[in-house]
């Protein structure tokens, strides 16, 4: 995987470059983090942090500290789809540890990891502000509410579908 | 049905674009505030509408509008915070998702009242979806003339920039936002210097709820005085409720703050009861972090009065028998539900969120989690019961920011109304793994629907 942008990621990093003042580029960092991160395989490898360093004129150390302390940033490689289901009160009281034991018994991993085809890594998190649309959880951009076993049965196949397609 | 001021447009068709949104009464309130008002006089009608901060404490916006420093020379910012990440919260996401007009016109307002030309929506990040909506609307207020340079021929120019958090609770705390916005790790600032002095890039900055400021447009639209009237006492105007837990209807609601709590639980216009017909054990009415109340205090005051859905009712009786409004996260409980467990998830939540700069946060958080984990688990001793109540005393207080208090209220809380559950786990380890203590220690009769 590349750890350089194209000219359409670039575009977008100027984009938001330059939504602050001059000199106040590091602003950026944040939102260089996650464009990083979606273009570059859904990960960071300090390759990849070194980079947006240098694109930002900042110092690696001043990205790392950033990038360690934000749970959205994967610093490790992960699959193809990441299921990140909430599973703090309010939805631990609507069923979310129903849920967590399904995905973890259909997919047979543990949160944390990854299916051996690289295709699902399962990750536990706390609330995503969805709380009454419980039990749910993230997946790229998106988020899968209400989840019953059936849902997930369904998500796990609309995935499988969307990676055989691609 | 109740007043609705924010989201009595919520089912338009179409009304998250402009169009619809500009043919049904939008935007007027920009015209009226830049063409006809003064920055103080905008200030003023905040001050005179009692509007308290949605975000959680409740503080005064129009006094707090009144503290921004204007040193000749400096641009000043205002920053909507829409980090949304407080346990049981989730109305701003709503406002956002199918009101995006409305957050952006309020802004507008408060922009120009406070002298901001770049202001800034700082959006959780997984709001990802949400933060394309709002770009989008700010497109098209910018092509319709209510955005970018000399709006409206007023001579205000004004940039409205939303950018993604990276996933931190903490970056809900101003300082720690701004921080973040920097392009920083979420730690919060030692205060003073406040924001309104020293703020973002060390210029004068306000930070207020993206809830606060979408009630800014029917303030000015119907005048303060006018909004001050609905709602009672110093819980003026409408309040946005997310519901949530086991309840029939759960979702988000507008409400003004005279119904009672028992209303708005047992009500089809509301929560609609207890889901499958269970009866309520317990409630934390806003937000996790606020004090959990036992279902008897939730739905009357110690005093044997009804309790009200306002900021006033909702802290009757201060920590030992009340709770409070804060962010209007409503977390309901059936008697079915542990309240070890549900503890024990929020602590673990408040240690993975703790930034770690204050050691009492930061080593007592992952302590509380540790404990509760062991009573949770059937491994507990009567005596882990008071090491906890130990341990919240000594964190709440001694911390840089709130995040320290708000790990510790909901334990005391639930120590405080609900020790005899957690005596159960301890003294019926094996039990408590397989079944729950239920309703058993209520003295008082539990409300039941009819
Ligand atoms: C740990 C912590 C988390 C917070 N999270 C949020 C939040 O997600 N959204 C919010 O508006 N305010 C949050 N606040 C409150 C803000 O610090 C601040 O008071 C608020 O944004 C001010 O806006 P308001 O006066 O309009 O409510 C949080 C405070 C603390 C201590
Ligand atoms: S109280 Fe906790 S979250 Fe707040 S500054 Fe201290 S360590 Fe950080
Ligand atoms: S608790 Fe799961 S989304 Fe809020």
């Amino acid at each position: 995987m590349a750890t350089t942008f194209n000219d359409i990621q670039m575009t977008e990093f100027k984009r938001l470059v330059a939504r602050y003042p001059e000199g106040k580029q590091k602003s950026a960092l944040l939102p260089a983090l996650h464009l990083a991160q979606e273009s570059f395989g859904g990960w960071l490898s300090t390759e990849a942090l070194d980079y947006v360093a240098s694109l930002l004129q900042i110092e690696p150390i001043e990205v790392y500290e950033v990038a360690t302390f934000y749970s959205m940033y994967n610093l490790k490689p992960v699959g193809k789809f990441v299921f990140e289901v909430c599973q703090t009160g309010p939805c631990m009281i609507s069923g979310s540890d129903n849920i967590i034991d399904y995905i973890k018994k259909t997919l047979d991993i543990k949160p944390g990891e990854t299916t051996k085809d690289g295709m699902f890594t399962l990750k536990l998190v706390e609330c995503l502000g969805a709380c009454g649309y419980a039990p749910m959880m993230q997946v790229g951009k998106i988020y899968k509410e209400h989840l019953t076993k059936e849902k997930v049965d369904s998500i796990i196949a609309e995935y499988r579908a969307q990676a055989t397609n691609n | 049905m109740g007043v609705k001021l924010l989201l009595d447009k919520a089912n338009v068709p179409g009304i998250r674009t402009y169009e619809v949104y500009r043919r049904e009464g939008g935007y007027r309130s920009v015209e009226k505030a830049l063409k006809q008002m003064t920055t103080d006089e905008i200030v003023e009608e905040v001050k005179k509408s009692g509007l308290r901060g949605r975000g959680g404490a409740g503080f005064p916006t129009g006094m707090k509008w009144s503290f921004i420093a204007k040193p000749e020379g400096v641009p000043r910012h205002l920053v909507c915070n829409a980090d949304e990440s407080e346990p049981g919260t989730f109305k701003d996401r709503y406002l956002m998702e199918f009101l995006p007009h409305l957050l952006i016109e309020g802004l507008i307002v408060s922009s120009f009242a406070l002298g901001s030309n770049d202001t800034y929506i700082y959006i959780r990040g997984e709001y990802a979806w949400i933060t394309n909506i709002l770009e989008q609307a700010i497109e098209e207020a910018k092509a319709a003339g209510f955005l970018g340079k000399n709006i409206l021929g007023t001579g205000f120019d004004c940039n409205i920039h939303v950018q993604r958090g990276g996933g931190a609770y903490i970056c809900g705390e101003e300082t720690a936002l701004i921080e973040s916005l920097e392009g920083k790790r979420g730690n919060p600032r030692i205060k003073p210097p406040f924001p309104a002095i020293q703020g973002l890039w060390m210029r004068p900055t306000v930070v207020n709820n993206v809830e606060t400021l979408a009630a800014v447009v029917p303030i000015i639209n119907m005048g303060g005085e006018e909004y001050a009237k609905i709602g009672v006492g110093k819980s003026t105007g409408t309040k946005l409720i997310s519901a949530c837990g086991n309840i029939n209807k759960p979702g988000v609601y507008e409400i003004d703050m005279t119904i009672t709590v028992e209303e708005f639980i047992y009500s089809d216009e509301y929560c609609g009861g207890i889901k499958d017909g269970k009866k309520l054990k317990a409630c934390i009415p806003g937000g996790s972090s606020v004090p959990i109340l036992p279902a008897n205090l939730l739905l009357t005051t110690a005093k044997g009065e009804p309790r009200y859905m306002n900021y006033e009712s909702l802290s009757d009786g201060g920590f030992a028998t009340g709770s409070m409004l804060g962010s209007g996260g409503f977390i309901v409980l059936d008697e079915d539900q542990c309240i070890v467990k549900n503890t024990y998830t929020l602590a673990r939540f408040y240690r993975h969120e703790s930034c770690g700069q204050c050691s009492p946060c930061r080593e007592g958080t992952g302590w509380m989690e540790k404990i509760l984990q062991k009573i949770e688990t059937g491994k507990g001793e009567m005596s882990d019961i008071d090491l906890l109540w130990d341990i919240q005393r000594k964190i709440e207080g001694n911390t840089i920011c709130p995040l320290g208090d708000a790990a510790s209220w909901p334990v005391a809380a639930a120590i405080r109304h609900f020790r005899d559950e957690f005596e159960w786990h301890v003294k019926n380890p094996e039990l408590s793994q397989t079944s729950n203590f239920g309703l058993q220690h209520y003295a008082d009769p539990i409300h039941v629907p009819a």
